[in-house]
């Protein structure tokens, strides 16, 4: 079977600086793969790659069997509707309401009508706990709101791949539970996650496979488990770092 | 001597990377300008938001474009007045006033106006979708966010553009007006009949039209500053700024040649 998301050898340099050098990995459908790492090792960068945000300098980025970074801007619009992706700093389209937000991919992609938009929209933002917040602006929501926002969004589609970038970061441990539930969820639904993330117990809780990114390479991958067990220093260090352990 | 040789060659790179640097910005521009005319012919075209920036740019200026008409109509109904009265010609001014703001000081007064009010908007709201990734979630949610704020931020610029450019003539044509009234009691009737006496579609039409060409380097270079946009909330005001200085330039150049253009078909009457 065809893996949902395949990464092959991708380098990428910026300003002369090696940011990802030669990763690959292939990930199952209907799995979580959780992207781990220190801050600055490429782990979004990476993100990027798998939805075409970013070109890498050699290597291909195969979605769904199509190669994508061959492909024209129309037929990688049409792959992104099968994608979802949160952004580190949720991204949410400041001149639009929370809820416009959520509508927006379902205004753009689908021919519902405005009822059944409207629907949808509290729909997954209830999913998020935000439906009391539809018609906020995005500058009256906290940090931690504005991440579920953006996921809301994400999810808006139900895309059969789901991009994660930090899901946790700047939420309280229920919410981040709660996120992470949602995130299992989704995936018991059908969908491929891929979750860049520090938080090492969330990685644990939503991740059939993770992977350590070090230095523009994947140093270590395998079931939590596996990670877990590592000999190798730089492995075991990490996996017991930040509540890890 | 060798430290002189150095420094002059140092020089001479410098000066070499500046003018390379800018071929490369005026070639990038160019190409961002290219492809908007493309993307305008190419489906989804969008008609919503060109609407929504229409009544942005175009209803949401007619205050200052109407206070400027205004202001700009009583100074030079001034101005035309001690001019044209040492000749004992002040039955002209109002002819004189509207020839003049027509053909020239209208469209370009509201093409400068909204190059500071539109072109730094653009461009400082374009700039901060780049750098807080909103421009990415759109990529991201399937959009080509070219075209989405791009091509419709030009189209709608070029279409209202004539429209306040139109709204600039009538208001400096009733701004003189006010202005002779209360210099000469002129009754409105007669000075409306004078303005419009030497007055021809061939002053009107053409300039009001090379106006369309102001809205397109006014929209088209504050979206390319806007999308180039980088290094935070310093690069943000950065891109307003310099959309303004740019597109003001621009249309002050590109009406130079306009007018040569508007010339060769239309040539100037002699009296």
């Amino acid at each position: 079977m065809k893996p949902a998301v395949r990464v092959e050898r991708i380098t990428k340099s910026f300003g002369g600086r090696k940011v990802l050098d030669g990763v690959t990995f292939d990930i199952p459908k209907a799995t979580a793969f959780c992207l781990l790492g220190r801050s600055g090792t490429g782990k979004s960068v990476t993100l990027r790659h798998i939805i075409g945000l970013v070109h890498p300098d050699a290597g291909r980025v195969i979605i769904e069997g199509r190669d994508i970074t061959d492909a024209n801007p129309r037929e990688l619009s049409e792959i992104r509707k099968h994608m979802g992706f949160l952004f580190q700093n949720a991204a949410l389209f400041d001149s639009m309401t929370v809820g416009e937000n959520v509508a927006f991919p379902l205004r753009r992609h689908t021919r519902l009508s405005e009822d059944e938009i409207r629907t949808r929209a509290k729909q997954k933002l209830a999913d998020v706990g935000l439906d009391r917040d539809f018609d906020k602006m995005p500058a009256e929501l906290s940090g931690g709101m504005k991440k579920r926002a953006g996921l809301a969004r994400a999810m808006a589609l139900d895309p059969s791949i789901l991009l994660v970038d930090e899901p946790s970061a700047g939420l309280d441990p229920m919410t981040t539970a709660e996120i992470d539930e949602l995130l299992a969820e989704r995936k018991r639904g059908g969908a491929t996650l891929v979750v860049v993330t520090h938080n090492i117990p969330s990685a644990r809780a939503i991740g059939d496979e993770l992977a350590l990114l070090h230095e523009g390479r994947i140093v270590a991958r395998g079931t939590p488990g596996e990670l877990d067990r590592s000999s190798d220093p730089f492995v075991h260090a990490f996996m017991r770092s930040e509540g890890g352990g | 001597m060798n430290e002189s040789y150095g420094a002059r060659v140092a020089l001479v790179d410098r000066v070499g990377a500046g003018v390379l640097s800018s071929f490369e910005f005026v070639g990038a521009l160019a190409t961002f300008g290219g492809r908007a005319i493309l993307g305008a012919f190419r489906p989804p075209f969008e008609g919503g938001e060109i609407l929504r920036h229409i009544y942005q740019f175009g209803l949401r200026s007619m205050p200052l474009i109407v206070t400027s008409g205004f202001a700009v109509g009583v100074v030079l109904s001034m101005h035309t007045r001690a001019t044209l009265a040492r000749f004992g010609a002040e039955a002209m001014i109002p002819a004189g006033l509207a020839l003049a703001l027509v053909r020239e000081t209208g469209p370009l007064t509201a093409g400068l106006l909204i190059s500071g009010r539109v072109g730094a908007g653009i461009g400082a709201e374009i700039g901060a979708m780049r750098v807080t990734e909103q421009i990415d979630a759109l990529e991201a949610s399937a959009v080509d966010s070219f075209k989405y704020l791009a091509v419709t931020r030009i189209i709608a610029c070029m279409i209202a553009m004539p429209l306040l450019t139109t709204l600039m003539d009538f208001s400096g044509m009733f701004g003189g007006y006010v202005a002779e009234a209360a210099a000469s009691g002129m009754p409105w009737r007669l000075y409306f009949e004078r303005s419009f006496l030497y007055l021809g579609f061939s002053d009107l039409i053409p300039a009001t039209l090379k106006t369309v060409v102001f809205g397109y380097l006014i929209a088209t270079v504050a979206s390319f500053l806007g999308f180039t946009t980088s290094r935070g909330t310093e690069g943000v005001g950065e891109a307003s700024t310099r959309s303004v200085v740019m597109a003001s330039i621009l249309i002050i150049l590109s009406d130079v040649i306009l007018v040569r253009i508007i010339f060769f078909f239309y040539p100037p009457v002699p009296a």
